[in-house]
């Protein structure tokens, strides 16, 4: 399980589970309307564009979001925007297929108690980014390009390939990924998400990138 | 003075099929709620205490240090001021003085709401297009990000539209554009609007 290279033309990735698969946490509606509608939204717009710029579309998508200032201005935006959402969500996806361990394993737990203190007060601390991103974002546990796990989070679909940093596991708190659901309160959304976290993923990642 | 809670001047479901009861209670009931709430305890013995909302939000922009006092209270005036742009039985061609202002700087209309729609559309995330006047009397569409508000950059509100996700997520998903269709069709106060506009 390896971060995948992406690139153009971009496709909405299989799921690789029922849309009920992951309720009462996520309910099956919200995974439909965010899988085929938003993801795939951004899918589609970022082909859009994207199209007829072959300079552009030669890149991977990650080295596409870490040199945006590469890209033209009049797409820029565009493709910040939908790149994002698209590689983001392609993350979130992985993250959250049923099955695998329901906490951190091996050499990825050791990391975590060893930079955060314990598991327990590393999701005090996502919770909390996943809580204070105001407006639309996401939280996130990443590793820097100095190799150290961090916990961050971005606005909008801006992904952590744009600072140089590499995801490991990411929460979607636009409130599309939980509204028809839980309305305005994410704190429960937020509690609830740890309930499907694959972590035999998040840690193959991590093992892939330490 | 404390930062107050306005009622909704129409019943939770007068707007009806366009926005739900579901939708305005949840919005205006938690939502709206929760930013008085939260700008309350924020500025609780401090010197915004006794300050007009707008002053807060104009002295708190843009200070790193006081963006909760920010986002909250420019969220409660946004809101407060969103209920005001809303009516059952609204939207549709203006009337009265502003119908003429928008005539002669937008060429109609119709060309105002597409620019309008347009703004609210395109604004990627979460915030709020508006129909403004900057200084000079210069009528503009603005959009804004999250909190942000008009106020900060010195233009009078006239109209906006919410398009954080909560405003419209239970009646339209994704759908944002449709939702922006039926607020200028079927919900726009335009006598509130010319009320402002002839402050």
């Amino acid at each position: 399980m390896a971060h995948t290279k992406l690139t153009y033309p971009y496709k909405l990735p299989e799921l690789g589970f029922d849309y009920a698969a992951l309720e009462p946490s996520i309910d099956a509606r919200t995974m439909d309307i965010h899988f085929n509608k938003h993801h795939g939204g951004y899918v589609n717009k970022l082909n859009a564009a994207l199209e007829g710029r072959a300079e552009l579309q030669r890149h991977d998508l990650v080295t596409l979001l870490g040199n945006l200032d590469a890209v033209p201005e009049s797409i820029r935006q565009a493709v910040r925007n939908n790149g994002g959402g698209h590689l983001n969500h392609f993350l979130f996806w992985q993250i959250l297929k049923p099955g695998g361990a329901s906490a951190p394993q091996g050499e990825l737990r050791r990391a975590i108690e060893g930079k955060l203190g314990s598991f327990d007060a590393f999701k005090e601390e996502f919770s909390q980014a996943a809580m204070n991103r105001f407006g639309s974002g996401w939280a996130w546990l990443v590793i820097t390009a100095a190799g150290e796990l961090k916990v961050i989070s971005t606005p909008n679909q801006d992904a952590p390939s744009m600072t140089g940093d590499v995801p490991l596991l990411g929460l979607d708190v636009w409130e599309h990924a939980y509204y028809l659901h839980y309305q305005n309160r994410r704190d429960e959304y937020v509690a609830n998400f740890w309930n499907v976290v694959n972590w035999d993923v998040v840690g193959h990642f991590f093992e892939q990138h330490r | 003075m404390a930062v107050e809670l306005p009622d909704l001047l129409f019943a939770s479901d007068a707007l009806e099929p366009h926005i739900s009861a579901r939708t305005l209670e949840f919005h205006h009931g938690k939502h709206h709620k929760a930013y008085v709430d939260n700008a309350n305890k924020l500025i609780a013995d401090t010197r915004f205490e006794n300050m007009p909302l707008e002053n807060v939000i104009r002295q708190t922009a843009g200070d790193e240090a006081r963006v909760g006092i920010f986002n909250n209270a420019a969220q409660a005036w946004n809101h407060a001021f969103y209920w005001q742009c809303l009516k059952p039985g609204g939207g549709g061609a203006p009337t009265g003085a502003i119908a003429d202002k928008i005539e002669a700087e937008f060429g109609g209309y119709e060309q105002m709401m597409d620019e309008f729609k347009k703004a609210g559309a395109t604004q990627f995330g979460s915030g709020w297009a508006w129909l403004v006047l900057e200084e000079g009397n210069v009528l503009r569409v603005h959009k804004t990000a999250n909190a942000d508000c008009p106020l900060v950059y010195g233009c009078k509100p006239l109209l906006t539209v919410d398009v954080w996700e909560h405003a419209y997520y239970l009646d339209y998903q994704n759908r944002r554009p449709d939702y922006l269709a039926v607020f200028v069709e079927k919900l726009i106060n335009w006598e509130f609007v010319n009320a402002e506009f002839r402050q």
